[in-house]
């Protein structure tokens, strides 16, 4: 009885090794993309390297920490399809937030 | 070869995610309802956030002034050196440690191992806490030694205070929401009380939430202080 109940609720159980391991390289991504900072890296390295370390760091979190990578892909899809859409928001809000930059620049002789 | 894997592969794990969406209660049947709750209210979650990050995108690219240099607001004077971001950077260091220290509870909470599970849960609070302290630190810099408001401050746009309040003002709510919520389920484990049912899953399900909170300070970090 008590087996069945412990096999019922195993859950997620992983080396504690792999943790450190994840632990450390995100250690690692977050003083790279502090140094990214520090160092004065200007321009699209700088974005490119801010988005990079960003992306990795939140792909650990999510695959290993929050255990996605060993989860039925149904569920993995339901998370990380949905939030896709907000691209379409970030496009939509570029184009009013340069239209509003212009708009601002012209006739409002660059104020507010 | 490629056919191969295509059929040995992917056809079956599409053909799964069919059969299971092609019943909407058979998609989160292997899942505890609990950590499909959690995860649907962290998809929510992500909704807010984005669009708190999408409107400082907007605020921040329609503003006339120049926007404020992160790096020179954020600094701190140690030692007689203005050294940029060291705050956050730190901040940053506690939030990850705790993010492992969590990953660890759950992992001893599967394990049955009581002990070790309440003093990470506990030790992932403290670096919260930690976190908070740094964060209460911060705020008050800004508002009372550099007098940034929500509608104006003396470094440039004025839209700079609306978006840094506003954003990590709710991220750290979320933070105290986690620590309140990883004492009481530690508190929960130390009596034993998931060893009645045999059932740890608290113990995960409070981790996603942390971890999540975690997740977002990564793209806060990125979007806000390093940009």
């Amino acid at each position: 009885m008590q087996d069945d109940i412990s096999a019922a609720h195993e859950g997620q159980q992983h080396p504690v090794s792999l943790y450190m391991k994840v632990w450390g390289l995100l250690f690692l991504l977050s003083a790279m993309s502090y140094l990214v900072d520090y160092m004065h890296v200007q321009g699209i390295v700088r974005w490119t390297l801010i988005i990079l370390f960003m992306l990795l760091k939140a792909g650990l979190i999510l695959s290993i920490f929050m255990h996605l990578a060993w989860e039925r892909l149904s569920l993995i899809y339901a998370i990380l399809v949905p939030p896709l859409v907000l691209l379409v928001l970030v496009r939509i809000m570029t184009i009013e937030a340069n239209y509003a930059f212009w708009t601002r620049a012209i006739f409002l002789g660059g104020g507010g | 070869m490629a056919q191969g894997i295509d059929r040995e592969v992917i056809a079956p794990t599409l053909r799964e995610i069919a059969a299971d969406w092609s019943a909407d209660q058979e998609v989160f049947r292997h899942t505890h309802w609990g950590k499909a709750m959690m995860w649907i209210f962290l998809l929510s979650d992500t909704f807010i956030f984005s669009c708190f990050l999408t409107g400082y995108m907007t605020v921040r690219a329609s503003a006339t002034l120049p926007w404020p240099n992160t790096a020179e607001v954020f600094a701190l004077n140690i030692g007689g050196q203005d050294i940029p971001l060291v705050l956050i950077a730190i901040m940053t260091f506690a939030l990850i440690s705790s993010s492992g220290t969590m990953a660890m509870a759950v992992n001893f909470g599967y394990q049955r191992d009581r002990r070790k599970t309440t003093a990470l849960m506990l030790l992932t609070a403290l670096f919260g806490l930690t976190f908070l302290g740094m964060q209460a630190f911060e705020w008050s810099k800004l508002i009372f030694e550099e007098g940034v408001r929500p509608w104006s401050n003396p470094m440039g746009a004025p839209q700079f205070g609306a978006a840094f309040f506003m954003i990590t003002g709710f991220h750290g709510l979320h933070v105290t929401c986690g620590v309140i919520l990883l004492l009481i389920i530690a508190s929960k484990v130390a009596r034993g009380h998931y060893d009645k049912s045999g059932d740890y899953s608290a113990v995960e399900i409070a981790g996603l939430y942390w971890h999540f909170v975690d997740l977002v300070w990564v793209f806060i970090f990125a979007f806000f202080y390093l940009w």
